[in-house]
């Protein structure tokens, strides 16, 4: 199975990274996963240039196609101003809005303070529910002082617990482009609505 | 095979001198290199169509019509004509008139638009775009073939016992290219009625419009219009030339950098990589716009997009005797690859011989 990680952290190293890397490191424990770790910095003019121009360089069609095909998906990003960073944003604008639909996402943000913390659930998890995705129930924030906790362990061992245990139990449908015929899509106009 | 130009109509201020053209002066400039596209020798001119500023073609039978008066052998087409929000009753009428007075040199492309307000403005809903597409080209293409047509569908006043006048010339209609940049379900319709589909792969790579040509060739061959490769398809390319290729790219940078549709964005180094865009050497569009038939197959029709970003008139008109030079090369060097059995180019007179001989094979 195929566990793409996409982390939106920024500096290097980066605690939204260290942060991912824990949770795949508990996914990979609980399943047998290939682990593709996108790192959108790297990506960052690339996603600006797709915006502006509608179509993907080579290095962000490969992602994109990574994201696509992920039977499970880790999205982890820092908080900026009570939400996702922009950069994150932008680049799930650019997947498909199909891609993700039925796809379990484990989501993951860092901050400075514990008091962002429920950017994950007023902001991560509506966008991921708006594209269909199934976000695992725990949603994981690390603030500076949870890199001193027990507690930021027990909650990445609970959310790849159910990252792996979804990704098991229910492999993702692979989409496959379908044509409708043109005969279907007359008639389909030809009924009265 | 044609060769021709398309041109989208915008006015955009030149970002080397700072001037913007006036609507008169843009709409005049286009006529001129209408004008000039045949005086070089290329085969096609085709007009966009567009409701909202900066674009002055709104009437594209307006302008081709005063185009054909002036020219001799130029084939008069459209970019892209919409089919979603124009009645079209209305198309299958002026087009026809277009056919008459052209004396056939007139065909089309059928587009659905992206601009979103232009479908209310027009009393449509872009959710609506492919279902548009397809009831509306349905009727167009009832209106052209039958003389009395009774019709009802969902987007439209019925009609009972209309005739769509003139009537196409010959009792042949004008041919239609579908253009997509995106949709399989405009390939799908082009293969079902056998016509043309034009994939203006002007601005994104080449990968995604190998899958759509190739879904419409083998559902052409599906629908039975004959083999995949006597499918008719047209390409759009994006050229800048100068003798010498640096000067090219020198000049062409300003123009680049600041374009409407990708400035501000990608190099132009990363832009002619990824996209048809050639800056550089006559010799060097020569080589690109060959390797089009390499991905694509043998194809019928190459329109070139000349007069965008801002180009001054003057450069425009150079650039179209520059590609005047080169395309008796790439007539013959597309000719000598060119497998047998492959669709000749569309033409008035070669679809009346084609109708011709089917009533005569089927009185036979």
């Amino acid at each position: 199975m195929k566990l793409v990680v996409v982390s939106a952290g920024l500096t290097q190293p980066s605690s939204t990274r260290l942060l991912a890397d824990r949770l795949t490191t508990a996914v990979s424990a609980r399943a047998d996963v290939s682990v593709r770790v996108i790192e959108l910095r790297e990506l960052a003019v690339d996603i600006a240039n797709h915006l502006v121009t509608g179509f993907p360089p080579p290095k962000l069609a490969d992602a994109l196609r990574a994201v696509e095909e992920a039977d499970g998906l880790i999205a982890a990003t820092p908080i900026f101003t009570a939400s996702y960073s922009g950069l994150f944003k932008s680049f799930f604008d650019v997947v498909d809005f199909e891609a993700l639909t039925g796809k379990p996402v484990l989501i993951a943000a860092t901050g400075g303070t514990a008091r962002h913390s429920l950017a994950l659930e007023h902001a991560m998890r509506p966008m991921f529910a708006y594209l269909h995705a199934v976000v695992m129930p725990t949603a994981v924030y690390a603030a500076s002082e949870d890199w001193a906790s027990g507690d930021l362990a027990e909650r990445v061992d609970r959310a790849a617990g159910e990252l792996a245990e979804l990704m098991v139990r229910t492999p993702t449908p692979h989409k496959e482009e379908e044509l409708i015929p043109f005969e279907e899509q007359l008639a389909a106009l030809r009924k009265k609505p | 095979m044609q060769f021709g130009i398309f041109s989208v109509g915008d006015v955009t201020m030149d970002p080397t001198t700072g001037v913007t053209p006036s609507e008169r002066e843009r709409i005049k400039a286009m006529v001129t290199i209408a004008l000039k596209a045949e005086e070089v020798g290329l085969d096609v001119f085709a007009t966009g169509e567009h409701h909202n500023p900066p674009f002055v073609p709104s009437s594209p039978t307006t302008m081709l019509g005063y185009i054909a008066a002036r020219t001799e052998r130029l084939i008069l087409s459209t970019a892209t004509t919409l089919i979603t929000t124009n009645d079209p009753v209305k198309i299958a009428e002026d087009f026809a008139m277009l056919q008459h007075l052209a004396d056939g040199r007139v065909d089309l492309m059928m587009g659905r638009g992206n601009t979103g307000p232009v479908y209310p403005w027009f009393g449509q809903d872009i959710r609506m775009g492919i279902p548009l597409a397809i009831e509306n080209y349905a009727l167009l293409h009832q209106l052209w073939r039958e003389d009395v047509v009774d019709w009802e569908g969902r987007f439209r006043t019925p009609l009972q016992g209309f005739t769509s006048t003139p009537r196409p010339l010959d009792g042949v209609p004008p041919f239609v290219w579908h253009g997509s940049i995106r949709s399989p379900e405009i390939a799908e319709q082009a293969a079902y009625y056998g016509d043309g589909f034009f994939a203006n792969n002007i601005f994104w790579p080449k990968e995604h419009y190998i899958r759509l040509i190739s879904l419409y060739r083998e559902r052409f061959a599906h629908y039975g219009h004959g083999t995949p490769e006597q499918a008719y398809v047209g390409l759009g390319g994006q050229v800048f030339m100068r003798k010498n290729s640096q000067d090219a790219v020198k000049e062409f940078r300003p123009y680049f950098d600041n374009a409407p549709v990708y400035g501000h964005g990608p190099s132009l180094e990363d832009f002619t990589e990824q996209t048809p865009l050639t800056v550089g050497s006559p010799q060097q569009v020569i080589d690109k716009t060959l390797t089009f038939r390499e991905s694509f197959g043998d194809y019928q029709r190459q329109l070139f997009l000349m007069d965008h970003a801002g180009l001054p008139l003057k450069t425009v008109l150079e650039q179209l005797d520059l590609l005047g030079e080169i395309v008796p090369v790439l007539r013959k060097e597309f000719g000598d690859r060119r497998a047998p059995g492959v669709a000749e180019a569309p033409t008035h007179e070669a679809l009346v011989e084609k109708a011709e001989r089917s009533e005569a094979g089927v009185t036979a």
